[in-house]
């Protein structure tokens, strides 16, 4: 009772102290609003000269201002405002009052008036121009309010004819800003200065000031972001600006007519010099083009870029920018491109030395011959050759979008990607790299093409490398010689960089299953058989072996006859790398041979998937279990759990959901067992021995847990609840296990609180899903909730320990979708035997290079862990640049880790391994109890874990002593 | 002087408002005689040619643009500024010490200029920077703009008050492996003077280029043929070395590749010093690596020629018209596993220029006739502008009128009629020795006194930008100054008096009442009509608006006419002559 009472005056004391502490605080805001500005006014009035109040006002800008307090510092402002001479301070003044517009939730509509009146009376352009910057704050702030708006462009156009170009410019964001969306029509009625805000702009198409130009085409734009629609005359008004001496200017323009033609695409527009027209999307994509050869990279960036996204544009124009006609001494003369197809198509391997086959071949029309067209000639021709390597990615990413949209100008474009592989900046080499297995479905590289593509493979860039794996494994191969041109490079590579190994693999094998017809003829040779004599067999280590077997074996999957070109030993070695490498060789139907993968293979056809059934069925068993005894339940556990993990094993795509149910079960069967154990009933001082067993359980339940809760992705909140319920269960075993083997009371009703807490946290936060917690351990619990708050702590630990051993064992859904988050170190590989030296007080920097899958957010979790023989353990955080996705669910982390200690007397190992970092409370959802409050206080322990989730690599390193 | 309608020695005089300016001063390569060099005296007969020239302006460091340099200004005599940009005047005396060591040493030419010369020569140059505006004298400025083409490679703006001349010199418009673009700003320049080599050329993409060029070299080679690249000592040739070393790196190739040495040595010096001067890529990397520390190219010794094996060789000059290119190319020649790559465009006259048009047989010095057997393969890697690329930059600048040099005649007509058709701008092609005028209409300031300025904002609308408006005042030239006045002030000024000039006319009008009345009568209608006027009617019985005098007096012979008389000053000649077209359709019938 005592220790009742004491909880209760406990828990009303922390409350009371919250809110003693929110008082005090509101308390303090309220005493220091009148006195801030009042100190202003104070301030403002001390200062002497304009230097000192404008330093005031700088010190005041400093610290915020709460709401409530705005408007009284306004009304201090405008009044010292009144009163200044000074501009500067004016000035200062002018850009507080816009600040404090800002201010959420405060209203400035109240200030408008005397903000529009000060404008009036102001003679500073500065002053001015900063004057309608707070205008346009206030405007924005107040959107809805028409009346409002309509008065602020009035304001605005009146002084769009000041003569200093802030103003103007200004006047003009103002406008592009407020200006009102088609009321013109309705207001025009009414007489009043219903302005046609469009025209208006428009006419500062012309003005003198450069910046005034690009603010009138940054307001029209403005405009048209806030979804009013311009008119089709500001094409033409654009277009003139295009020619403009200043690159912002040119710049906006650009990004003006392409908005235009999207706008009106099919409106028709007359060519200038003839009387012929076109669509106006054509049009505005000619002239975009020309901006591709502007005098600055800026203005060419920017025209590459929009004309990646002109998808309407007709085909004709799309392929003139690829066509830059060619000509010497006046005669017409193909393009190398042009003769590598020729001779391509003629069945002639290019030789490329034949004399004069570049000669010029008919005469050009003088009169014909346009030098400088308007149109869209040549401008990815010209864009791809740019000086800037900005301009040319930003051609590349152009290419890639439009060839998306036309497979006819992907053929076509594939030339100059292909040259683009040979860019001296590394950037652009894996950007058009990247293009090109983007559109690689609707593409067919020919061989001289793919010799092209080949070359790249020995480059020294291993992301260079690896981009090219992923484009061969999805590009179309028109002929045998082109695959066989590919394998050989491929295993060229792979002898130069061994570290490629799995890469390339996988690329052989979908290069293998999307070509079985062409891989057909070459298998003889591949596999170097002959039709009489047996062959030496090859070794089966050997990694080019392996990768010319992945290409055969992935082939023969679609193509029958394969298998019966294949030896002996060939048919073993497939056995071999079927069990071994089971994700790059797939199951063979393989004529005549009892091989495992026979025999299953007519299963897999007609049923939808053995496995899963499988999957679903040992769990439904398991989870009908709680009748069945202790005895016959723990083996069917640890059964359940076997198979599950074998079947993981063989099974890729179940992996997930096997490892995870297989944890799940063995939390259980942790816990069964830790209940089962005789001595519960024996008395304390002889138990402390036994403990072990039972408290080691709980331990691994926790990290069961949080393993289930962290490391798989997909992971659902009827998971979530099923995964805490496990916790908690941990959590009450462990507390029976320290009541049973310490003595007194003190530490236990700690212990107890702690506990009751968390049960607490447990269902404000599963508050939802609580009803599907029938008859489970919590659901129980919280019963007896009002009994436990009141409970001694040994009363309470009995109690927790019938409910443990009563409650129901808990069904666990599984998700749709689930992985397991898992890492493999590439690098260091572990197996040096040179130690890496160092001098001991000094760095030395460690390369490591880990493939992630299924992890989520890798920037945030994923920590490298070094582990010393002295047992000390460094956590490294990689910076966030280090992360590379080349696909979805799959990250990649290069890194460099610094190592170093003091001197050492022989070399020695380190671990080096990856870990997986976690915080409880992010999952669950944002309580405003947890935000304002510190949260329970048993999430602080857990909030810092971190699981490991690869295999430790070993690396040798040797600290020197420093020579001195 | 050089370069009209003709393709080496660059000479060109400009005189532009009163100032005369060299550009270039380069020498032929196809001519061992006087002609090589252009013609001085026809700058000026008498008198030196300081002067004469106000500034000599170099473009870049090739021989046919600064051969004659040290000829004109020590043996013929200059003594005022030369420029040219920071590379130019470092790698510029190498390769004419190199010219003057083949010329004197090798041909045994006697009056020829020394290495003193040459020295001497640089010591006049003035060295400037990119778009640094230099200024020649008080009205002469000049400044520079990048030109890619070689290293240090500069077109120039000269400009005199507000005419301008920019000149390209040598320049390329797309950008390579080492070298940027070449660009200009929209300088609207009256005159631009233009190379234009390839006038009728397009070019390719430089990427099949490059590619070609490298699959040509690494198939001889693979076959254990040599190659034999000539080249010019610079420019091209670090080009073509980058793109080789980048190849062999990527392929792992072994073959020596072998650089004619002397000069180039200390010209890539200047090239890993130059940093700026080059393109993106390498201004980026190279603080990693500069990328013209080869690895793979190696100097050439004259014994390695001989050398059995496939291998590499880039020699100097590039047109095989003498030196090493030309010695390694005859011993080369009869085997056909071997192959020349002539990189870049080849004078008439010499081998490099016989062996493109497809001659087998060449006469060699001595009688010898030389039986070309290897192969001959022309790759465009010239670092000119194509016939676009001269487009584009005569978009760039947009000038008033173009002049084309640099090239061959028949392929300049084209360019030249392209260039009028597109920009409608007038174009030049003149040979050498012709002079070409053109006229500029120059703008002239005028200073305006504030007195009238501010009246006359007083009297209209805000002054409006870029709309001309029309104002009333006096123009005074005064020694070369001009001034806009009111013309109160210019009489005060000038110590005139002032004279009234009045004009009167008569109007006969058809009335029978008296000249009060008449004159009342004419008061009451211009007061109606004339709103905004200060009518008055006078106690004389005349009629004023504004300044004007009307009066009415009774005709002599006729007394059914009154004659008014109407009589303005020349200020109030609009008013005046609207009045006289108002009264001579009559007085409004009133009903009396």
């Amino acid at each position: 009772m005592a220790a009742h009472l004491k909880k209760r005056v406990y828990e009303e004391f922390t409350k009371v102290v919250q809110q003693q502490q929110e008082e005090v605080a509101t308390k303090k805001l309220r005493l220091t609003k009148p006195s801030k500005s009042a100190a202003l006014h104070v301030d403002l009035c001390k200062a002497a000269c304009p230097a000192d109040a404008l330093q005031y006002l700088l010190q005041f800008a400093r610290k915020p201002v709460e709401a409530e307090s705005v408007e009284g510092v306004v009304r201090i402002l405008l009044e010292h405002y009144y009163k200044e001479t000074d501009p500067s301070v004016r000035l200062k003044i002018a850009s507080l009052l816009g600040l404090l517009s800002k201010t959420a939730g405060f209203s400035p509509d109240c200030i408008i008036d005397d903000a529009i009146n000060i404008l009036q009376n102001e003679k500073s352009h500065q002053v001015l121009a900063q004057l309608l910057d707070t205008l346009l704050a206030i405007g924005t702030k107040l959107a809805e309010n028409q009346a409002i708006q309509t008065r602020l462009v009035d304001v605005a156009c009146k002084h769009l004819t000041d003569t200093s170009h802030g103003v103007r410019n200004k006047c003009l964001q103002l406008l592009g800003n407020l200006g009102s969306l088609e009321k013109s029509v309705t207001k025009d009625t009414e007489g009043l200065t219903a302005r046609d805000v469009q025209k208006i702009i428009g006419d500062y198409f012309s003005d003198q000031d450069p910046r005034v130009r690009t603010a009138a085409i940054k307001a029209m734009l403005q405009l048209h972001e806030r979804g009013l629609k311009l008119h089709q005359t500001v094409y033409n008004q654009a277009c003139k600006l295009l020619s403009d001496d200043y690159e912002q200017v040119r710049s906006a323009a650009v990004q003006l007519i392409w908005v235009v033609s999207q706008l009106y695409p099919e409106s028709i527009v007359p060519i200038p010099s003839s009387n012929e027209e076109i669509r106006l999307v054509d049009d505005a994509f000619g002239k975009i083009c020309h901006m591709v050869s502007d005098g600055s990279w800026v203005v060419r960036v920017q025209a590459a870029k929009l004309l990646g996204s002109m998808e309407q544009v007709s085909s004709h124009f799309l392929e003139q920018t690829l066509d830059k006609k060619l000509m010497s001494d006046l005669r017409r003369k193909r393009t190398a491109h042009e003769r590598a197809k020729e001779l391509y198509s003629s069945g002639e391997f290019s030789s490329g030395r034949k004399w004069g086959d570049d000669a010029p071949k008919e005469e050009v029309d003088t009169g014909a011959v346009n030098l400088i067209e308007s149109g869209a000639c040549g401008a990815f021709v010209h864009g791809l050759e740019d000086e800037m390597y900005e301009v040319r990615i930003a051609a590349v990413e152009a290419l890639c979008m439009l060839a998306q949209s036309s497979p006819a100008f992907a053929e076509k474009c594939l030339d100059f990607l292909v040259d683009m592989f040979n860019d001296e900046i590394e950037e652009v080499r894996l950007q058009s790299i990247h293009t090109m297995r983007k559109i690689s479905n609707n593409i067919t590289l020919r061989e001289d093409q793919l010799d092209t593509v080949l070359a790249v493979l020995e480059d020294s860039s291993r992301d260079i490398r690896e981009a090219l794996h992923e484009l061969l494994c999805c590009t179309n191969v028109s002929t045998k010689e082109g695959i066989h041109l590919a394998l050989v490079e491929l295993l060229k590579n792979l002898t130069k960089y061994p570290t490629d190994r799995d890469s390339i693999w996988k690329c052989l094998k979908f290069l293998g299953s999307r070509h079985p017809t062409l891989v057909l003829p070459l298998v003889p040779e591949l596999l170097s058989t002959h039709p009489f004599f047996d062959t030496a067999e090859p070794d089966m280590d050997d990694p080019a072996y392996i990768a010319v077997l992945v290409l055969i074996f992935n082939a023969a999957k679609t193509c029958p006859t394969m298998p019966a070109l294949f030896s002996d030993h060939t048919f073993r070695h497939y056995a071999y790398l079927r069990d071994s490498l089971s994700h790059l060789v797939p199951a063979l139907r393989l004529p005549g041979r009892k091989l495992v993968s026979s025999a299953l293979s007519p299963n897999i056809a007609p049923h939808e998937d053995p496995s899963q059934q499988f999957l679903q069925q040992s769990l439904e068993r398991v989870y009908s279990l709680q009748h069945l005894d202790p005895q016959g339940a723990q083996e069917l556990l640890e059964f359940t759990i076997r198979d599950l993990q074998r079947l993981g094993e063989l099974q890729s795509e179940l992996a997930g959901v096997a490892d995870f149910s297989a944890t799940y079960l063995r939390c259980q069967l942790l816990l069964i067992k830790a209940l089962q154990e005789k001595l519960w009933n024996v008395a304390a001082p002889l138990y402390l021995k036994q403990s072990d067993l039972a408290s080691a359980a709980a331990k691994q339940i926790m990290e069961e847990t949080y393993k289930m809760e962290f490391m798989y992705s997909g992971v659902e909140n009827k998971q979530v609840v099923i995964i805490h319920h496990m916790r908690l269960q941990a959590k009450a075993l462990q507390l029976i296990v320290t009541a049973r083997t310490t003595r007194g009371v003190d530490p236990l009703f700690g212990m107890c609180e702690k506990f009751l807490q968390e049960v607490d946290f447990f269902q404000r936060c599963f508050i939802a899903d609580l009803p599907q917690l029938q008859d489970s351990f919590v659901d129980k619990l919280l019963d007896l909730m009002p009994r436990l708050m009141t409970s001694k702590p040994a009363e309470v630990v009995k109690i927790l320990q019938t409910m443990l051993r009563q409650s129901a064992f808990l069904h666990l859904p599984l998700p749709e979708q689930i992985h397991k988050a898992s890492a493999t170190i590439i690098e260091p590989a572990g197996e040096s035997d040179n130690p890496l030296r160092f001098t001991s007080g000094l760095v030395v920097a460690l390369d490591v290079d880990a493939t992630l899958e299924h992890v989520q957010d890798p920037q945030n979790t994923v920590k490298v862990q070094v582990l010393y023989p002295d047992g000390q353990a460094q956590m490294i955080h990689p910076k966030p640049a280090d992360f590379r996705n080349p696909g979805p669910g799959r990250h990649r982390l290069i890194t460099q880790v610094y190592l170093s200690h003091t001197a050492w007397t022989e070399p020695c190992q380190v671990e080096v391994r990856l870990l997986l970092a976690y915080s409880s409370t992010a999952r669950i959802p944002k309580s405003p109890w947890i935000e304002g409050g510190e949260g329970p206080p048993q999430v602080d322990t857990s909030i810092e874990g971190a699981i490991p989730f690869s295999k430790p690599v070993k690396v040798y390193i040797m600290p020197k002593p420093a020579r001195r | 002087m050089g370069a009209g309608q003709d393709v080496g020695r660059s000479c060109i005089l400009v005189s532009i408002a009163g100032k005369n300016v060299m550009l270039d001063c380069g020498m032929h390569m196809g001519f061992n005689d006087d002609r090589r060099f252009p013609d001085f005296s026809y700058i000026t007969q008498n008198g030196r040619l300081t002067d004469f020239l106000d500034c000599v302006i170099i473009s870049h460091f090739h021989l046919d643009h600064c051969g004659a340099l040290p000829y004109f200004s020590e043996m013929v005599g200059y003594d005022g500024p030369i420029y040219m940009t920071h590379p130019t005047q470092a790698i510029c005396p190498i390769l004419l010490e190199d010219y003057r060591k083949i010329a004197v040493d090798k041909k045994g030419e006697a009056n020829f200029f020394t290495s003193q010369m040459i020295k001497d020569c640089m010591k006049k140059v003035v060295a400037v920077h990119l778009h640094q505006t230099v200024q020649v004298d008080d009205e002469l400025e000049i400044k520079a703009y990048y030109a890619g083409h070689v290293l240090g490679a500069a077109m120039f703006q000269i400009k005199v008050g507000s005419e301008s001349v920019v000149y390209t010199g040598d320049y390329n418009m797309t950008p390579d492996r080492h070298l940027g673009a070449a660009w200009v700003d929209k300088c609207r320049p009256s005159l631009l003077i233009s190379e234009s080599t390839y006038a009728t050329t397009i070019r390719d993409s430089k990427r099949c280029r490059e590619r070609d060029f490298l699959k040509k070299v690494h198939e001889t080679v693979e076959r254990g043929g040599k190659v034999l690249i000539p080249v010019f000592a610079l420019g091209r040739a670090q080009e073509l070395c980058i793109l080789l070393e980048t190849f062999w790196e990527r392929m792992n190739l072994k073959v020596p590749i072998y650089f004619s040495t002397g000069l180039t040595e200390k010209a890539n010096h200047y090239y890993k010093l130059f940093i700026t001067w080059t393109n993106q890529k390498i201004r980026k990397t190279f603080v990693q690596r500069n990328m013209f520390e080869f690895k793979h190219i190696k100097a050439f010794d004259r014994a390695f020629a001989d050398n059995p094996g496939p291998m590499v060789v880039f020699a100097t000059p590039g047109m095989l018209h003498a030196g090493q290119s030309l010695q390694i190319f005859r011993k080369w020649a009869g085997n056909e596993k071997n192959m020349v790559i002539m990189p870049g465009y080849c004078v008439q006259g010499t081998v490099g220029h016989k062996i493109l048009s497809g001659q087998r047989k060449l006469e060699m010095e001595g009688r010898q006739v030389l039986e070309v057997k290897m192969q001959v393969e022309y790759m465009s890697f010239s670092a000119h502008a194509d016939a676009k690329g001269i487009m584009q930059l005569v978009g760039q600048a947009e000038p008033d009128s173009v002049l084309l040099v640099h090239g061959e005649a028949k392929k300049m007509e084209f360019l030249r009629q392209k260039i009028e058709q597109e920009f409608r701008v007038s174009c030049y092609m003149p040979a050498n020795g012709e002079t070409v005028t053109l006229p500029t209409s120059p703008s002239i300031p005028v200073g305006i006194s504030l007195g009238l300025l501010k009246r006359e904002m007083a009297q209209g609308l805000l002054p409006e930008a870029k709309k001309l408006r029309l104002l009333h005042g006096t123009l005074i030239m005064k020694d070369s100054s001009f001034r806009l006045v009111s013309s109160e002030q210019a009489l005060k000024e000038l110590g005139l008096a002032e004279h009234q000039l009045r004009f009167t006319c008569r109007v006969h009008l058809q009335d029978t009442r008296k000249e009060q009345e008449m004159a009342l009568r004419v008061y009451s209608h211009l007061k109606s009509t004339l709103q905004g006027h200060c009518v008055q009617h006078l106690p004389d019985g005349s009629v004023t608006v504004e300044s004007i005098l009307i009066q009415a007096a009774a005709h002599s012979e006729d007394p059914g006419t009154k004659v008014l008389l109407v009589s303005w000053t020349y200020q109030d000649e609009e008013l005046g002559s609207f009045l006289t077209a108002l009264l001579k359709k009559g007085l409004p019938q009133t009903p009396s």
